[in-house]
């Protein structure tokens, strides 16, 4: 079989001062182009670690992840990542933010397609207007827009996203996770991302990917979200088969994976 | 290195504040009556103003008097030797009345006296800055050079710089040279470990960005590295030159033949006594002139004071 994105018996070991810590277990997971994967968990279960692994910002001790059938070697623009606290460069404006990964991605083009290419991606996500401010003078949520502007800048095969949305508040929330719909829609991207808001991952994702508790981690089921697109929220919350999955992912959180004592 | 590329969970603190911007819907916008400026931003009242401005002039001043009257007490009871304030005025201006007179090598106005200490200053700072910076770089981002040179560091940082000098006096055998190697070794250490602990606190997500972008080892440093440490750097820099300021003038004492600190000990020898206040008072003034400077470059430099 031949995924997109292909995880394959991925696990991890940490060593830390007490010893060897496993982390992850045979993480197993086909993602198709365009389709949108969400990674839900208790706090310290792995997530992040998985989508590091993907990433290539971490290593994993055993499997590997095929991209395109080309296995993932090393950090790279063609998984670009959306960081939970946006790491925009505070010294840049918002329009240098995105135009340093354009530059690097697209050095073939000339000045004029790259700060278009730019401006095109600002207006993607509604920040075209504040081009010239720097991550200082902007909100929380803009930042988290500002970031997403320069991962998609970057045209990645897949869009990574590390609880893009979670040091939000609720309205902004809702904000930046239509946004994040409506560009899916139009571009197509395939999306992995984290959270631990049961909402967002019934909201956005066509599959729902349920980790268990650490130490060993694993996938414990995989939910598919068959809500057809596009999605408004206010009407999902009448409708039961939003509520139907909804409770499902509940279930597994909070029945089958109690949160663990001492979480993180 | 990547090991530690986790993104924490849990809330981020200053998303919170700023987070009524961001949604933007008109019908919950931050509560500002209309019309209104937000009462921080009010300014105050002329009359208050006015009273704040005379009161950050006069209490300074009162503070001056203060001090000229308990001088002026003290001339005349405990220390006659002491000249009056109106007595070292009156060599002020005579002395700044012609402050670049040259009457042979040993005996220069006081203009050139100031000129020739910031000269040296400014030659030992920033050969420091050459050495330090990049050293400080160095030992940011490698934990062995870190480790060779941090015990050579926290034995020589607590040295007194003025003990240096007649090792610089045996090898250079010139008074300028030995007093640059002086302030080079004042400068040098704080400028060390402020550049090493600013490459240290680079936020891992900083590398992470880099990381996924591929940025090549130069790209990196100009990037991110040397913007993210600049504030430390310019830190480190602003202290050392205060430092140094204060070196000078002792180490000039020691070695003779021209500058503000040489003055001093020369005027002492003469036995004018109100050369000394006048220098004293010029050496404070050109050593806030130079903080000035350093925190401008700051203001200018530092993105988190921008
Ligand atoms: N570099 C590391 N060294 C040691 N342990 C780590 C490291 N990174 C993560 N871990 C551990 O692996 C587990 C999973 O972490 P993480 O992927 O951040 O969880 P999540 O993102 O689901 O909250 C946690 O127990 C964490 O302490
Ligand atoms: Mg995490």
């Amino acid at each position: 079989m031949n995924a997109y994105l292909d995880l394959q018996k991925i696990g991890i070991v940490f060593p830390t001062a007490r010893g060897p810590f496993r982390a992850l277990q045979d993480i197993n997971l086909q993602v198709a182009q365009g389709e949108f994967i969400s990674l839900i968990g208790h706090s310290g279960c792995g997530k992040s670690t998985v989508l590091n692994i993907v990433a290539g910002l971490l290593d994993a001790t055993e499997g590997y992840a095929l991209l395109k059938g080309k296995e993932v070697k090393g950090p790279g623009p063609d998984r670009a990542v959306v960081f939970q606290n946006h790491s925009l460069l505070p010294w840049l404006t918002v329009y240098e933010n995105v135009q340093l990964a354009v530059d690097k991605v697209m050095p073939g083009k000339n000045r004029a397609e790259r700060r278009d290419w730019v401006m095109h991606n600002l207006r993607l996500v509604h920040m075209d207007h504040a081009a010239d401010k720097r991550p200082g003078e902007i909100s929380g949520g803009m930042k988290q827009r500002v970031g997403i502007a320069r991962a998609l800048a970057m045209q990645p095969d897949v869009l990574l996203m590390d609880e893009p949305f979670g040091a939000l508040d609720a309205l902004t929330r809702a904000h930046l996770q239509d946004s994040v719909m409506e560009i899916q829609a139009e571009l197509g991207n395939t999306v992995m991302m984290i959270t631990h808001d049961v909402d967002e991952a019934v909201l956005l994702s066509d599959r729902i990917v349920m980790m268990t508790n650490g130490p060993a981690a694993t996938i414990g089921a995989i939910l598919g979200v068959d809500l057809p697109r596009p999605r408004d929220r206010l009407a999902l919350a009448h409708d039961p088969a939003y509520h139907a999955l909804r409770s499902q992912v509940l279930d597994f959180l909070y029945n089958r994976q109690a949160r663990p004592r001492e979480a993180a | 290195m990547h090991a530690q590329a986790l993104p924490l969970d849990g809330p981020v603190v200053e998303a919170a504040a700023n987070a009524a911007v961001a949604s933007q819907p008109p019908a919950i916008a931050p509560a500002v009556p209309p019309g209104g400026e937000p009462a921080a931003h009010r300014r105050p009242p002329n009359r208050e103003r006015n009273r704040r401005i005379a009161l950050t002039l006069l209490l300074p001043l009162l503070t001056f008097l203060a001090v000229l009257a308990g001088w002026s007490a003290l001339q005349k009871t405990v220390a006659p030797e002491l000249p009056t304030p109106a007595a070292t005025w009156t060599h002020a201006t005579s002395v700044l009345a012609d402050p670049f007179y040259e009457n042979g090598p040993n005996d220069m106005g006081i203009g050139w006296q100031l000129l020739y200490s910031l000269g040296r200053v400014g030659a030992g700072f920033g050969l420091a800055a050459l050495v330090g910076i990049p050293l400080g770089f160095l030992m940011g981002m490698s934990v062995n050079v870190q480790r060779a040179f941090s015990p050579l560091i926290q034995i020589l940082r607590p040295v007194s710089p003025l003990a240096w000098l007649p090792i610089g006096l045996l090898v250079f055998k010139a008074v300028d040279p030995s007093a640059i190697f002086v302030i080079f070794i004042t400068c040098i250490w704080p400028m060390i470990l402020n550049t090493a602990a600013g490459v240290k606190a680079i936020p891992q997500d900083y590398m992470n960005v880099a990381a996924v972008l591929k940025l090549g080892k130069f790209e990196l440093a100009r990037r991110i590295l040397f913007p993210a440490t600049l504030p430390y750097v310019v830190t480190g820099m602003r202290l050392s030159l205060g430092v140094a300021w204060m070196v000078i003038v002792a180490a000039e004492m020691l070695t003779g033949g021209i500058g503000i600190g040489f003055w001093v000990w020369d005027e002492w020898n003469n036995l004018n006594v109100p050369s000394i206040i006048l220098a004293i008072a010029i050496i404070g003034l050109v050593g806030i002139a130079l903080d000035l400077v350093m925190g401008l470059a700051q203001s200018r430099l530092d993105y988190t004071k921008r």
